[in-house]
């Protein structure tokens, strides 16, 4: 059976090992660095992006990260995990882990009172699909090398490049493990292809 | 396609999304900066922090709105802001204002000393006060999307925080023991909604997040309640009264992620000079005691 961490330093944990465990994968607490080793694959929750990447810095996560997707290893960032990944941030100077080739705006759609439950139709994963999104952020700008998996009124809600996935919203605080499901499949394709061998 | 806010899940989902993290009370822009700096994940702005409340006496009541404008103005994590319990106009204009929660709080003067706002009419999530499974029940009746231990606000004191959080925990641990027929019974004798018993029963655990509130004022404390069950904390007084609220802000967040691990706690409480002074509980008169201003 494959093994996913979550990055547990702060936010919806729980939720999303909740969903791991029911795509029948092992889910476990990503609280210190060397456990990166034991997993197959990463989830970076939703929660706080700036909260996130003081306690990344604080405990040496950031290179380790970094290296895990280098090595191909795939990594799922929902709402302030999409932020993590991005190349650059809309007004901020520096980003975050940037791993993946695309501009992000925080709090896009606008403040509490603005978030919205929408249907989606999520390509890899389904249609009619419940997303909820928490002053959710949204992609701005991807690079030739992301593909673009879902939008709401044009703007970029999930998004794809290699070994990374990225969606703006929460799936998981719904039931719907479509996406889980399809991550679980990326993590599965790449432990049973030659190259993660060779690693 | 269809495009809903202020749902029930948006609302709860917005407090979940707080989790394992640390609210700071702040009175102005530069206290809500350092406070995002430290890695707080949300901010309480105020007129004044619940120890000068408890210091200047009289009514207290929601804060001027152009504070809360400046901490909105100033941080991009979210603002929260505090009403009078059943102060429903004070809810409304925080709401329109852009607050993203507001804490329907003891803290403050009640306005109402019968009845709490109907939260579900909002758009805007609340977390309420609670001090034992009835009245997280009553509030989450009420459409309070998530709650927090009342504890004593403002003493820097963290013996009632623990009581409340220890008592919620106990009797959720007794209602999920219990057969249905004697569900009935205990909501009739807790004052709770059947319905939400029945839930809590099933799930072994309230549908929404429970922070502790109420008297946490060093690295330890926010450690304690986390170790007691408590889905993150809120600190109020605590930071911008120690002497170095920098220090003390990072602290305890770093204590909260990691509050067991025991050595890096002793690390974070170095050298962070005097915590706030704190109030013994048995010198507070019946009429000082902020948690008793509800049920």
């Amino acid at each position: 059976m494959i093994t996913i961490g979550v990055l547990a330093l702060q936010g919806a944990v729980r939720e999303h090992m909740r969903s791991i465990e029911t795509c029948a994968a092992k889910a476990i607490e990503i609280k210190h660095k060397e456990q990166l080793a034991d997993i197959d694959g990463l989830i970076l929750p939703g929660g706080e992006s700036t909260t996130m990447r003081r306690l990344i810095d604080s405990y040496g996560f950031f290179e380790a990260i970094q290296q895990f997707g280098k090595q191909g290893k795939p990594i799922f960032g929902t709402c302030a995990g999409l932020i993590l990944m991005a190349d650059e941030v809309e007004e901020q100077v520096q980003s975050h882990l940037a791993l993946m080739d695309m501009k992000v705006a925080r709090n896009a759609f606008g403040r509490q009172v603005a978030s919205f439950e929408a249907s989606l139709d999520i390509k890899y994963a389904g249609n009619d699909f419940k997303a909820v999104f928490i002053r959710a952020p949204y992609i701005t700008k991807v690079g030739p090398k992301v593909e673009i998996l879902a939008t709401w009124q044009d703007k970029i809600v999930a998004a794809k490049q290699d070994n990374y996935l990225c969606t703006a919203f929460h799936p998981e605080l719904t039931d719907d493990n479509r996406i889980m499901q399809y991550f679980v499949s990326m993590v599965k394709q790449r432990e049973g292809s030659p190259v993660a061998a060779e690693i | 396609m269809t495009n809903n806010t202020g749902t029930e899940r948006v609302k709860r989902g917005m407090a979940e999304m707080q989790k394992g993290g640390v609210i700071m009370d702040v009175v102005n822009a530069e206290q809500a900066k350092i406070a995002e700096a430290a890695g707080a994940v949300a901010v309480m702005a105020l007129e004044r922090v619940p120890s000068d409340i408890r210091a200047a006496g009289g009514v207290a009541r929601m804060a001027d709105p152009t504070i809360t404008e400046e901490v909105l103005n100033a941080v991009s994590i979210p603002v929260m802001a505090k009403a009078r319990i059943g102060h429903i106009v004070e809810a409304r204009v925080l709401e329109a204002m852009g607050a993203d929660y507001i804490d329907e709080s003891e803290v403050l003067t009640p306005a109402d000393d019968v009845y709490h706002i109907n939260k579900s009419d909002f758009t805007v999530p609340f977390v309420c006060g609670c001090r034992n499974l009835g009245e997280a029940a009553r509030r989450i009746g009420e459409g309070a999307s998530m709650l927090r231990t009342k504890g004593e606000p403002g003493t820097g004191n963290i013996v009632e925080a623990v009581r409340h959080m220890r008592q919620v925990q106990s009797e959720i641990r007794k209602v999920t023991s219990m057969s249905r027929d004697e569900v009935m019974t205990y909501a009739k004798e807790i004052g709770a909604p059947f319905e939400l018993l029945l839930d809590i029963r099933e799930e072994g655990r309230l549908p929404v997040v429970n922070f502790a509130a109420g008297g946490i004022a060093t690295p330890s404390d926010a450690a304690l309640m986390m170790e007691l069950g408590a889905d993150g904390v809120f600190v109020g007084s605590g930071i911008f009264k120690s002497d170095n609220p920098e220090k003390f802000a990072k602290s305890i967040v770093e204590a909260t992620t990691h509050y067991q691990d025991y050595k890096l706690i002793a690390e974070l409480s170095k050298d962070l000079g005097t915590a706030m002074k704190g109030v013994e509980m048995s010198t507070l008169e019946a009429g000082d005691r902020m948690q008793d201003r509800s049920e």
